[in-house]
């Protein structure tokens, strides 16, 4: 391989956030003209090494080089002029102007916003096969026009290394197959691009190389000619799986959450959940495995009484729930350990107390009738930092001044707390220290001794594996799949969770 | 903990007097620019205000806090009510011609029109609720709109129902509810039912921090999505928080009509433009009662004075609301500058750390 023929070359890529190695070692080579798909579970790193090469992030280690030129990005304006372009998942464009104007906004200088851009547009447009129509309003376009555009736009721009970030998550199939139609075009007159996307059927069927990332660093590269999706979905989930340990069971036959054929649907009638149907006793932990983005924070806001389901039923114990809201579900005793602490969990400004409060702000010790019991909440809050061991210089520190880990500590004393008889347990050791981790774990299992029943969703096999009585499989908003702890091997699970050979 | 506090203290002061002195420094080269003397301005500003003008302060102090709280109540959870001025216009309207049917007598008849204030204003701001919960329509546009559409009605309504008088109309007069002086008779009396403003602020205090209501508005307003995970029912927080804001809004011309208009009448005896006081101090004041108490007796401080300056000086008295608009601007982007400047060393802080932290095990 000649150097010429490389567009971009990462060396020893390393990322660190508070409390987080997102990348390290990441090594990658993408050749001129060729789709090379990225692949990895969520968590895996993708998105920050996207981000460093599209210069929204700074790398702490290592060397970018793009066509033979080593560079530093610290900016997307450095990345454009150096030939990168992104297309984000969520699309960057302003409705309420026409498909020009979207075009040309941020770029006036290349083309000016008249004739000399329309015609621009219209090169681009034909040589691509994207048919486009420049003045036509954004708010009238589907998705998949949508998304062109934004190809179009990164193009416009001068780009030659395209960065797609999980662009067939939004498709339909027909779709699916006209973006990889546009994608060969893109390629063959000479552009290269990154593709990234767990979904392996779609990876073998475009690429020309794949690399796969997991826990922050490249694991390997595959030749799409030679590999199977079954090869594939072992490199991404890991091919060693953790013995469970051997706990003795605590499942009793006591039912505490039933989900009777739960379906829900987005407001364009998609379907987000599609039949779901569970049990969870007291003292059982059933973890639900499956790649991002599959239904699991839908299942969970469902369970939570975020979203009211559109059929189906929900019983807590004998009670049927289904129409329930949040707080009246937490006040029946959910714990609710949120995926997203930040979007979830904290009121990051408010102090430690305050946020003993938070969804719990009709229980005791927090409230006396209508009134915040301060002495109370501040005095629980102390008993949370000392049992979890939360370590914060007091109880009137923001939650924003602590690491991820402690954050989260508080977050599972919390929910804890009041004696709860179902704790749903999302991600729970995401983004937290080893210590952390297996104080938390160490607390599931004790209270699952206890009589907890527990729903736990994960994508760290070692957890899934390590917690849970019996481990349900989603994927596109299905369960597809139930497995025992201590049989499954990384063949099923990976197989399931992708959609892979018949499972 | 202590020195937390008293540093925390500090720097919420230090966006305050950075945006006074902008404040008056600004109006100091206005008056310069415009030929005038800035000094007289100032000496006939800053004289002390002799015993008729500190009565008008106090009571127009209790005003603006009273619109200051509705807004703030909004600002709180994340709402913007712009439409106070619709909301007590009207609300003040229904009052005075309820209060003017004299259905009831003496007490009575006082508390019975503040109900009606609170209930019409809670009401119209309710709509904007309503609108946004139901229609997503955002209650800037819709209480902006409501506010002429409120005008429009009372202007309507007075003159269809009103007391006719030469080229004015307003509605029957009331009997007055005897004020305190504190000074001679002529100097004027402070109104009874600015106790109203006492009476909010407090109750602002003890909902925002006190009750679990206040707990689940301030979660709202701080993030949206973690007040829904919390239980926080986000349709009938809107709701109640446009509705308890407008309520308050409802008061806010009530301690003026009992103490010393005795009917409304529009351009006439009702004082208009409070609404947009209030949200200028609630911005001025951070939406924290001790805060906006500052900004309204700074507020009506200005405006007051400003009436001298017609026989002292040769300077416009609208000159102030330059001040009050610089002011309210200025604190503004000073919060958003002392905040900035925070979140950098936090930031910095937690980097630190994190190279200690990433060093050690190598």
């Amino acid at each position: 391989m000649t150097q010429e023929s490389v567009a971009v070359e990462l060396r020893g890529i390393g990322k660190r956030f508070p409390g987080v190695i997102a990348n390290h070692d990441v090594d990658l080579t993408i050749r001129v003209g060729t789709v090379h798909a990225l692949i990895g579970e969520n968590g895996a790193g993708k998105s920050t090494l996207m981000k460093i090469l599209y210069g929204v992030q700074k790398p702490d280690d290592g060397t970018i080089t793009i066509n033979g030129h080593a560079v530093v990005l610290k900016t997307p304006t450095d990345a454009i002029e150096n030939g990168v372009g992104m297309v984000f998942q969520h699309f960057m464009l302003a409705d309420n102007l026409t498909v020009l104007e979207n075009m040309v906004l941020g770029a006036e200088k290349l083309h000016g916003i008249g004739d000399a851009a329309r015609t621009e547009i219209a090169r681009i447009s034909d040589r691509f096969g994207f048919g486009l129509e420049p003045d036509v309003l954004v708010e009238k376009l589907g998705v998949a026009d949508r998304q062109r555009l934004e190809i179009a736009k990164v193009l416009y721009r001068g780009a030659r290394i395209i960065i797609l970030d999980e662009p067939t998550a939004v498709l339909v199939p027909q779709e699916v197959d006209a973006l990889f139609a546009n994608l060969r075009e893109l390629k063959d007159a000479g552009n290269s691009i990154l593709f990234i996307s767990h979904k392996l059927d779609e990876v073998l069927d475009i690429s020309d190389d794949i690399t796969v990332m997991r826990r922050g660093t490249t694991v390997g590269t595959a030749d799409p000619r030679t590999t199977t999706k079954l090869q594939l979905a072992e490199l991404m989930v890991g091919s060693e799986l953790p013995s469970p340990e051997t706990e003795e069971s605590t499942v009793t036959d006591t039912v505490q959450l039933t989900l009777d054929d739960v379906s829900l649907a987005d407001e364009f009638g998609r379907n987000l959940l599609t039949s779901i149907s569970l049990q969870i006793r007291r003292g059982e932990v059933l973890g639900i495995a499956g790649v991002e983005g599959n239904g699991q924070a839908e299942l969970v806001e469902t369970i939570m009484g975020m979203r009211i389901p559109d059929t189906g039923r929900i019983l807590l114990g004998t009670e049927d729930v289904t129409n329930w809201h949040t707080r009246e579900l937490r006040e029946a005793g959910i714990g609710y350990i949120p995926e997203d602490r930040h979007r979830h969990g904290l009121l990051l400004d408010a102090p430690l107390w305050e946020n003993r409060i938070l969804g719990h702000q009709t229980q005791a010790p927090n409230a006396k009738g209508p009134w915040i019991n301060r002495s109370g909440a501040r005095k629980d809050t102390d008993r949370i930092m000392a049992e979890y061991d939360v370590r914060a210089p007091g109880i009137d520190t923001p939650a924003r001044a602590l690491s991820g880990g402690n954050q989260q500590k508080l977050i599972v004393g919390r929910e804890m707390s009041g004696d709860p008889v179902l704790l749903i347990a999302s991600h729970p050791t995401r983004g937290v220290d080893v210590g952390a981790q297996s104080a938390i774990w160490d607390h599931i299992k004790r209270a699952r001794r206890a009589g907890l029943a527990v729903l736990l969703i994960s994508a760290d096999l070692d957890e899934l594996i390590g917690l849970s009585d019996t481990i349900q499989v989603i994927l596109r908003g299905r369960l597809v799949g139930s497995f025992e702890p201590a049989t499954v091997t990384p063949q099923d699970l990976g197989s399931a969770m992708t959609g892979g050979a018949a499972a | 903990m202590r020195t937390f506090n008293l540093k925390a203290i500090g720097l919420s002061l230090v966006a305050p007097a950075i945006a006074i002195v902008v404040s008056l420094l600004v109006t100091t080269l206005v008056i310069a620019a415009v030929g005038s003397s800035p000094s007289d301005f100032w000496s006939t500003m800053f004289e002390v205000p002799k015993p008729r003008s500190r009565i008008d302060i106090i009571n127009q102090t209790g005003m603006i806090y009273i619109a200051a709280v509705a807004a703030a109540i909004g600002f709180r959870m994340g709402l913007f009510n712009i439409g106070l001025e619709g909301q007590y216009t009207l609300a003040s309207y229904a009052a005075a011609a309820f209060a003017g049917g004299a259905y009831l007598s003496g007490f009575a008849n006082v508390a019975v029109t503040l109900l009606i204030a609170i209930a019409v204003g809670a009401a119209w701001s309710g709509i904007a609720g309503v609108l946004r919960t139901t229609r997503g329509v955002s209650e800037v546009i819709s209480t902006i709109m409501l506010n002429s559409i409120a005008i429009t009605l009372v202007g309507y309504l007075l003159n269809r129902y009103g007391v006719h008088e030469g080229n004015t109309v307003r509605t029957t007069k009331i009997d007055l509810v005897t004020g305190f002086s504190p000074y001679e008779d002529r100097d004027g009396q402070i109104w009874t039912l600015t106790i109203i403003a006492v009476l909010v602020g407090v109750g602002f205090w003890l909902l925002l921090n006190k009750t679990r209501f206040g707990f689940d508005l301030r979660a709202s307003g701080q993030s949206d999505s973690v007040a829904k995970a919390s239980g926080v029912n986000p349709t009938r927080m809107i709701i109640t928080a446009m509705a308890l804001s407008g309520g308050i809004a409802g008061l806010i011309w009530m301690p003026a009509l009992f103490g010393k208009a005795s009917s409304f009448g529009l351009g006439t005896s009702f004082q208009a433009g409070l609404g947009f006081l209030g949200i200028a101090v609630a911005l001025l004041g951070r939406n924290r009662p001790l805060g906006m108490l500052f900004g309204a007796v700074l507020f009506a401080f200005l405006s007051v004075k400003s009436n001298d300056l017609t026989f002292a000086t040769d300077v416009s008295p609208s000159i102030v609301q330059i001040t009050q608009g610089v002011a309210v601007l200025a604190v503004v982007i000073a919060y958003e500058v002392v905040r900035r400047w925070r979140a950098q060393l936090e930031q910095r802080a937690v980097g630190q750390d994190l190279v200690t932290a990433t060093e050690a095990p190598a």
